[in-house]
């Protein structure tokens, strides 16, 4: 489950020479046997590389090492430090998921007047499209070489203001230096999603609010907000989803104490200190699933939810 | 397989009545031709070491699996070996990976060509995961301490190290004691290699924190309280150190093994100073070990490597990296060893100590249960 589960809701281009009341295409009608053979790779895929290692990886779970069925594995989750990594990833997600939503909101509604072919727009998209997917290791070594000890930025504020930018320890490398990278492709991603909901908002909508004497609070308040909210919820959904799952970034950044849970999982897989944990693992994973069943099942009714105004 | 160890039974069962028969005639065993490698467990099962040379050409292929090139040396005992035995061709797999990871690659890729021939494991891993190897003695098998062998040859020690603090002299001060590590000049400057509750030499930095801050071995708190205290004065920097992360100035101070700690010298010779030191008192001494697969793909190869590992030759490489090879009270009674590296290994401490099985699980317990907490 990573950011590959993003989807865009499709978007209709808005053509400024369309004729009112002009109808959708017409499809060509398909019969339903044809339909399924068509999604057969695709189920198949799913399949094969989703639905069957999560099986294998909620089993491992209840397993103990010979085999045999057991809860130990599952009561371990109730242990404190398994509690404080759900903890820790949780907040980290919830954290960086409002400071990205709200950030790439506001980008959103800056850019959304632009001219949708024109170059603001157009590197804008671009950006976001890499961007969102800058992660793992390339992110966590793009922040090294920028804000690490020796990085460009934290020599230059030495050296030429006198700021220590780790005085009090070194941040970058627990779990607060997470909150930078996490930010960073957050955004992006709500750029990607939002964005098209804005879309949605009718000029119409606008004319009509202003036409009966309606301020820009009103609008907002009477017919923006509502129009919109199921929609930044949902993307702030996918993007908790998005930070929940995160492995790489936090992999590449930190190496103590292992704050997040897919970096439990990690230990719980190859320490060679602590041993015979592999299925913890499994719990571990399980109760990731559990979270991201959650979250994944809102932000569905939610789309629904938004989807009435795109029609 | 199953038809081999037959014929290996019947090769047996045929000797055996031989030599019941002909008692005055020493039997030798056939050579590489009727000998089942899988179930060897010393040279005189092959014959001579030009016989075991003969079956492991034979099969003309050795994987090892995380074996970093610039750990104790071990690139270069790689190319020796590939450099005597061009027909054998070795396949690293995974430098960079964990003991675990060893033996979950020997679970995974069991019955395939590619699963690892060879392992070389913390002694915890080691402990637990028996049932994967094949006991083999190698031919200076009296030679190795009984505290670093396993009796039956399941595994045994290679070489070892103590735990140790390599420091950029240009950057701090030469700390003598792990109380001068908490002074305000080593703000953001110390690193351990790897979280303990994942890494044996992480683990083993608390160990030597541990003795070396009036703890002993049954109770690592000892070396968790110094670790927080590091942490609590900002000095401690979680990053895993590697050459890179040294030569960039980034972890100026590093526990590590002291065979590490020498490898990272010499990599950046001419790029960083590097000088090891390890503290006066009590040491912390661990040794790796090495064991055979007992599914190894290529039986034969994979004994070979461990007679070619255990000839001076090569306990000496391990020392030209800055390790303590396993043999090294033998081979400096027998004139064996080369003096001058044996002479550049860091002083010794008076005392040194080596955790026991139970004591590595009490203290990983412990880890698990306090580590994050006393670094966050």
């Amino acid at each position: 489950m990573s950011s590959s589960t993003v989807v865009t809701p499709a978007v209709e281009p808005r053509s400024a020479t369309a004729p009112r009341g002009s109808t959708r295409p017409v499809r060509p009608r398909r019969t339903r046997g044809a339909a399924a053979w068509g999604v057969a790779p695709f189920a198949l895929y799913i399949a094969l590389f989703l639905a069957l290692p999560t099986g294998i990886a909620l089993a491992t779970g209840f397993v103990d090492e010979e085999g045999a069925f057991t809860l130990d594995t599952i009561a371990a989750l109730g242990d404190p430090f398994v509690l404080s990594g759900f903890g820790t990833s949780i907040a980290l997600s919830a954290f960086t998921a409002v400071v990205g939503a709200l950030l790439g909101a506001l980008v959103s509604y800056a850019i959304v007047a632009a001219r949708p072919e024109g170059m603001l727009r157009s590197v804008i998209d671009a950006a976001s499209g890499v961007l969102a997917q800058f992660g793992g290791v390339m992110l966590a070594f793009a922040f090294i070489a920028t804000i690490g000890i020796q990085g460009g930025v934290t020599v230059l504020l030495r050296d030429l203001a006198g700021i220590d930018i780790f005085a009090d320890g070194v941040w970058l490398y627990e779990s607060p230096g997470l909150i930078l990278p996490y930010v960073y492709f957050q955004v992006p991603l709500m750029i990607i999603v939002f964005l098209p909901a804005l879309e949605s908002l009718k000029p119409q909508w606008a004319e009509a609010s202003a036409t009966l004497g309606g301020t820009t609070a009103t609008f907002w308040w009477r017919i923006g907000i509502p129009v919109l909210w199921p929609s930044f919820l949902g993307s702030l959904l996918l993007l908790f989803a998005n930070a929940f799952s995160s492995y790489a970034t936090a992999a590449a950044l930190t190496s103590q104490g292992q704050s997040i849970v897919p970096l439990q999982i990690r230990a719980a897989l190859t320490s060679e200190t602590l041993l015979g944990r592999e299925n913890l693992a499994g719990a571990l994973a399980l109760g990731m699933i559990v979270v991201m069943v959650v979250v994944m099942t809102l932000y569905a009714l939610l789309q629904r939810r938004a989807d009435r105004w795109r029609r | 397989m199953i038809r081999s160890r037959l014929l290996a039974g019947a090769a047996l069962a045929a000797v055996a009545t031989l030599s019941l028969t002909a008692c005055a005639t020493d039997a030798e065993p056939t050579a590489a031709g009727g000998v089942d490698a899988s179930t060897a467990t010393s040279l005189a099962d092959f014959g001579t070491l030009a016989d075991l040379e003969e079956a492991a050409k034979a099969e003309g292929a050795l994987n090892v699996i995380a074996l970093p090139r610039d750990w104790a040396n071990y690139g270069e005992i790689i190319d020796l070996f590939a450099e005597r035995y061009p027909e054998i061709t070795i396949t690293e797999a995974s430098p960079d990976a964990s003991s675990a990871e060893e033996i979950q690659a020997a679970e995974n890729l069991r019955g395939q060509d590619t699963a690892p021939d060879v392992f070389d494991l913390g002694l915890a891993v080691a402990l637990t995961s028996t049932d994967y190897f094949a006991p083999y003695k190698v031919e200076r098998w009296d030679d190795i301490p009984d505290a670093l062998k396993e009796e039956s040859g399941l595994f045994v020690g290679d070489y070892g190290g103590y735990m140790a603090v390599g420091y950029d002299p240009d950057a701090v001060p030469a700390p003598e004691s792990l109380d001068d590590l908490l002074g305000e000049e080593y703000r953001g400057k110390v690193a351990i290699n790897g979280d303990p509750t994942q890494a044996g030499a992480a683990f083993a930095a608390v160990g030597m924190a541990t003795v070396q801050n009036g703890g002993d071995l049954d109770d690592f708190q000892a070396g968790i309280d110094f670790f927080e205290e590091l942490n609590a004065a900002g000095n401690f920097v979680k990053i895993d150190p590697t050459p890179a992360t040294v030569a960039s100035g980034e972890t100026p101070v590093v526990f590590d093994w002291d065979y590490l700690n020498n490898g990272y010298a010499a990599e950046l010779d001419g790029q960083r100073n590097w000088e090891v030191v390890v503290f006066e008192g009590t040491g912390y001494a661990g040794y790796y070990n090495q064991a055979i697969n007992v599914d190894a793909p290529n039986p034969a190869a994979a004994r070979l490597w461990m007679e070619f590992l255990y000839s001076p030759e090569v306990q000496n490489l391990w020392l030209k990296g800055g390790a303590r090879p396993v043999l090294e009270q033998a081979m400096v009674e027998a004139g064996e060893i080369d003096e001058a590296l044996y002479a550049a290994l860091p002083e010794a401490p008076a005392d040194t100590v080596v955790p026991s099985a139970e004591q590595s699980d009490a203290a990983a317990t412990l880890l698990g249960e306090r580590w994050a907490t006393a670094v966050q």
